[in-house]
């Protein structure tokens, strides 16, 4: 981090611990639900802002939290579950365990949906378990549980909410590191590579599924602890605060603070905290009648923040704070990342047999056929609409072949997903480029690298695996250097020109140590010096031993570099053979006569 | 239970469900059209049915209020869009329906004294003061995010309903209201009492769904919505303005909404929230639906509604968990069947 930002972030560690000391009793009661709404916006920073998802049934885990520990705190317990009552640091494992479980059905359930359901089915989450502590008589019904006994630590009761205080924003603190940490991570860059669509991150080896369930679980987990500080702080709890309409505010909270940020959750827990208590005094007398009415002014408020500052106010304010010295970062250096073995040259890599694609009635592959061999490109050539793409994606393992065979070193890949098959070493570019915009080209190209590191989340939250992550963008850079991008290493990928992003496509492919890539129309939009250099890249790559299959619209191209050439139209192969062979064919010059792109 | 009880809740069921189809209908319309989950189509049902009350117990309305404020924000943002764009001829369009429109329809209502006017005229009434809020709010939440995600547009919905529902607290206050039944006679059909309410539900809703399906399959605008939901360039290329489409189907919505509330305020007490479980069931049939087809979602919808009033003789106090709860292997049914379609953004 920036020094400037370090001395913020000091300066506010600093005011923050002296607060109790000096404020009054309704200030630091304040501050307790600040840091409280905090956790669960911080869950919804990294679902909502990071991940592209959404949840309105944050409450309904705030609630389960602080019911699983109101319970077994305080109900006679029957004798099988003896063990576990009485002490509130159990209950809270009990209750992480739970909101895990439940969250992790959920999420399965509807993470793969279209993004919409998620929201849906926690809105009807969020309602059922509202109803259910309502009308559960072991929970209290509407009245609540009563008595719940006070936390201590290290034989220590926290009875005042200026003691309570330090645990509440301990506790913050360190989700907040955890959360930091984690996004700075390989399991992060997956995480935040979700927004960019699934198909590039799944083509980068990424489960995608999984990493948008260990988010929603991470974001319930935070919701959940919060529940429970929230029920050893009241020491009572019924189900009014666990409603839908608590789950929207959280909601809220992240969007008007800024949900791409971790402190966009302090910011906007703040703002809407400290606001409603205003509102809540203010909107009655103006009105003449007592309700809710801040309501009104969150909802206009969030319409006005969507449309005008998608982003926040964390970014706003941010600007205030003095800005870090411009600087270049040091190039990440660490041991090389071991290889995987280099196939011999001339060994055949992929060969698609017979491969029908139909769309309906549409046949847009018919038998089509074609090898690549270690240490050779072969361009797959044909006018628009030819089926080049669709062969492209059947290999890739986007769309499933409806007929035929697609083997990779010998292995048949038909029908497997896009990750699988870039494990066995193949990798890819997409045609319209897929980069992450705001992510560094270090980090985006660090991603192609996924399926080379181990780390999980919990090592990411930690921090425990910086060596491998140190080994991981070590080699990021080495091939940002390779394809000749050193200067631009640590430029926002989207800052770059189209030619440039094109080619940290390819690193962010080179980075995942393929035996065969796959480049989607790599000359498309550069100049010509721009060219002649991706073909230099090529050659180099080819010389290296790893094979090449290259989709491409620019004959010139093509003709100077690859070594065969398919020719593709309707569906069909209809000439394969050497450039010049190719070029001189009848059938292909029909194929191109007045289509030539 | 004996027969007599299952019949008598089945026809509470079929009740509910017609109003939950009709809901189910109009979520589908505006998802399908603008890509709005319309979360605020509740308090639609609400406003409708409270708009009647207050009409019937002589007070004004407080969603007139909102009718002349809403009228004047988007007329204030129109007009200064039409002088700095130089788009004059539009000028008086924007004050008609924004200014001169709700200014006569208050005059109308001091004038008339709504109370004693007879019912048809006051629901007619009631409609005339809620139905525009629709593209009203579509102009003044939506058109300016028209191409947001999804996501984007659901909070966005989310802090709509939020907004509305404050609204209806203080315009309406805290106590629920019932309206007078459309008719007192009870129809006898083999020993089983149906009660006109009922039938006026009922048959209200299903010629509805007719004039909805004639709507879309005769009519030019109608066509244009069906355009619009396939296909939102391709319709924008063949000259359909998608603005005026997203604001049709806030319109529709709207007015099933309205009418949805009107329909049901004498068979239950309306509250200035009760809308928003009443559009959620119809949300949990549209989603039986996919959010795509109509008769699955109108399907789902009774189902819904068969499914509360069964629930709700034997666990009457766990009802609305085991509706909502139904979503759940709904969705599962739907993740199992459906193969994911990435959206683009």
């Amino acid at each position: 981090m920036a020094r400037a930002g370090q001395v913020a972030l000091v300066a506010f560690l600093l005011l923050l611990g002296a607060a109790p000391l000096t404020l009054g009793e309704f200030h630091v009661t304040l501050l307790n639900y600040i840091g409280l709404y905090s956790l669960v916006a911080l869950g919804l920073v990294l679902l909502t802002g990071v991940g592209g998802l959404t949840s309105f049934g944050q409450a309904a885990f705030v609630g389960l939290g602080a019911y699983t520990t109101a319970f077994l705190t305080t109900a006679e317990l029957p004798a099988a579950l003896d063990g576990l009552g009485g002490s509130p640091w159990l209950a809270l494992l009990v209750g992480l365990a739970l909101t895990a479980l439940v969250s992790a059905v959920l999420g399965w359930l509807t993470l793969r949906l279209s993004g919409h359901y998620l929201p849906l089915g926690t809105i009807a989450w969020g309602i059922s378990l509202y109803f259910l502590f309502g009308s559960v008589d072991f929970l209290g019904g509407h009245t609540g549980i009563t008595g719940i006994p006070v936390l201590e630590v290290f034989g220590f009761g926290l009875k005042d909410p200026r003691h309570y205080y330090y645990l509440i924003w301990l506790m913050l603190l360190g989700a907040i590191w955890l959360t930091r940490n984690l996004l700075d991570s390989r399991e992060g860059r997956a995480i935040r590579a979700l927004k960019g669509g699934t198909v590039m991150a799944e083509a980068m080896g990424v489960n995608t599924a999984r990493s948008k369930v260990v988010i929603f679980v991470v974001a319930a987990l935070f919701a959940c602890v919060s529940g429970w500080l929230y029920a050893h702080l009241q020491r009572f709890v019924n189900p009014t605060p666990f409603g839908l309409h608590i789950g929207i505010e959280y909601l809220f909270m992240a969007v008007i603070g800024g949900a791409a940020h971790v402190w966009g959750a302090v910011v906007g827990a703040s703002v809407i905290t400290i606001l409603k208590q205003w509102l809540q005094d203010l909107l009655p007398q103006i009105f003449g009648a007592s309700g809710n009415f801040e309501v009104i002014v969150f909802g206009v408020m969030m319409i006005l923040v969507l449309q005008r500052a998608r982003e926040g106010l964390w970014p706003l304010l941010i600007r205030w704070l003095p800005q870090p010295a411009e600087g270049t970062p040091p190039v990440p250096i660490a041991a090389a990342l071991p290889r995987r073995a280099v196939p011999a040259a001339g060994q055949v890599l992929l060969e698609v047999r017979d491969v029908v694609k139909k769309f309906g009635g549409l046949v847009a592959n018919d038998r089509m056929n074609l090898q690549v061999a270690a240490g050779e490109i072969l361009a797959l050539i044909g006018p628009n609409g030819a089926g080049k793409s669709t062969m492209f994606n059947c290999i890739s393992g986007v769309d499933g072949p409806t007929s035929g065979e697609i083997r990779f070193l010998g292995q048949r890949i038909d029908g497997l997903a896009s990750r699988d098959i870039a494990r066995r070493g193949m990798s890819r570019t997409f045609q319209h480029v897929r980069l992450l915009p705001t992510m560094s080209v270090l980090e985006n190209v660090a991603i192609g690298a996924h399926l080379r590191g181990k780390g999980g989340v919990g090592a990411a939250g930690l921090h425990l695996e910086r060596a491998e992550e140190a080994r991981l963008l070590a080699e990021a850079a080495r091939q940002i250097e390779h394809v000749g991008l050193a200067a631009q290493m640590f430029e926002q990928a989207g800052s770059l020109a189209l030619g440039q992003q094109r080619i940290v496509e390819i690193a962010r492919a080179l980075a995942a140590d393929p035996s065969l890539l796959l480049l989607d129309e790599p000359a498309a939009g550069l100049r010509f010096l721009e060219k002649q250099a991706l073909a230099d890249l090529l050659r180099r790559l080819k010389g290296e031993g790893i094979g090449i299959l290259l989709v491409e619209h620019d004959m010139d191209f093509v003709m100077g570099l690859a070594d065969r050439v398919v020719v593709m139209e309707f569906g069909e192969k209809i000439a394969e053979g050497l450039p010049e062979a190719v070029q001189s064919d009848p059938a292909v010059l029909d194929a191109y006569l007045g289509g030539v792109d | 239970m004996d027969l007599q009880i299952a019949l008598l809740l089945g026809q509470d069921g079929i009740t509910n469900g017609a109003i939950y189809a009709l809901l189910a209908l109009a979520l589908v319309l505006v998802f399908a059209v603008t890509r709005v989950i319309f979360i605020p189509q509740g308090e639609f049902v609400a406003f409708g049915a409270l708009t009647l009350a207050a009409l019937q117990a002589g007070k004004a309305p407080g969603t007139l209020w909102l009718l002349l404020g809403m009228g004047i924000a988007v007329a204030a943002i129109d007009l200064t869009l039409a002088v700095r764009r130089g788009t004059t001829r539009r000028i008086p369009g924007i004050v008609g329906w924004n200014i001169v429109y709700p200014a006569l329809l208050a005059a109308l209502l001091w004038l008339v004294k709504p109370a004693s006017l007879p019912l048809l005229a006051q629901v007619l009434l009631a409609l005339a003061v809620v139905v525009p809020l629709g593209p009203m709010i579509y102009r003044l939440a939506f058109q300016p995010l028209a191409e947001a995600s999804v996501l984007v547009l659901l909070i966005v919905s989310v802090a709509v309903h939020l907004a509305l529902v404050g609204l209806g607290l203080l315009f309406f206050g805290a106590e629920g209201s019932r309206t007078p039944a459309f008719s007192e006679g009870n129809l006898e059909i083999a020993g089983l009492t149906i009660s006109g309410q009922t039938l006026w539900v009922v048959i209200a809703s299903l010629a509805l769904i007719v004039i909805l399906y004639q709507l879309f399959e005769r009519t030019l605008y109608g066509k244009a919505l069906r355009a619009t939901a396939i296909n939102r360039v391709g319709a924008r290329l063949m000259g359909i303005s998608t603005v005026m489409a997203g604001k049709l189907s806030f319109l529709l919505a709207a007015a099933i909404g309205a009418f949805s509330g009107i329909l049901i305020a004498p068979i239950t007490t309306i509250y200035y929230d009760t809308g928003f479980l009443i559009g959620l069931k119809g949300f949990v049939g549209a989603i039986i639906g996919g959010l795509a087809s109509y008769p699955v979602a109108a399907a789902g919808a009774v189902l819904v509604g068969l499914l509360e009033a069964f629930s709700s003789f034997y666990a009457s106090a766990f009802k609305e968990v085991i509706v909502f709860t139904l979503i759940i292997p709904v969705l599962l049914w739907r993740s199992l069947t459906t193969r994911h379609v990435e959206e683009e953004e």
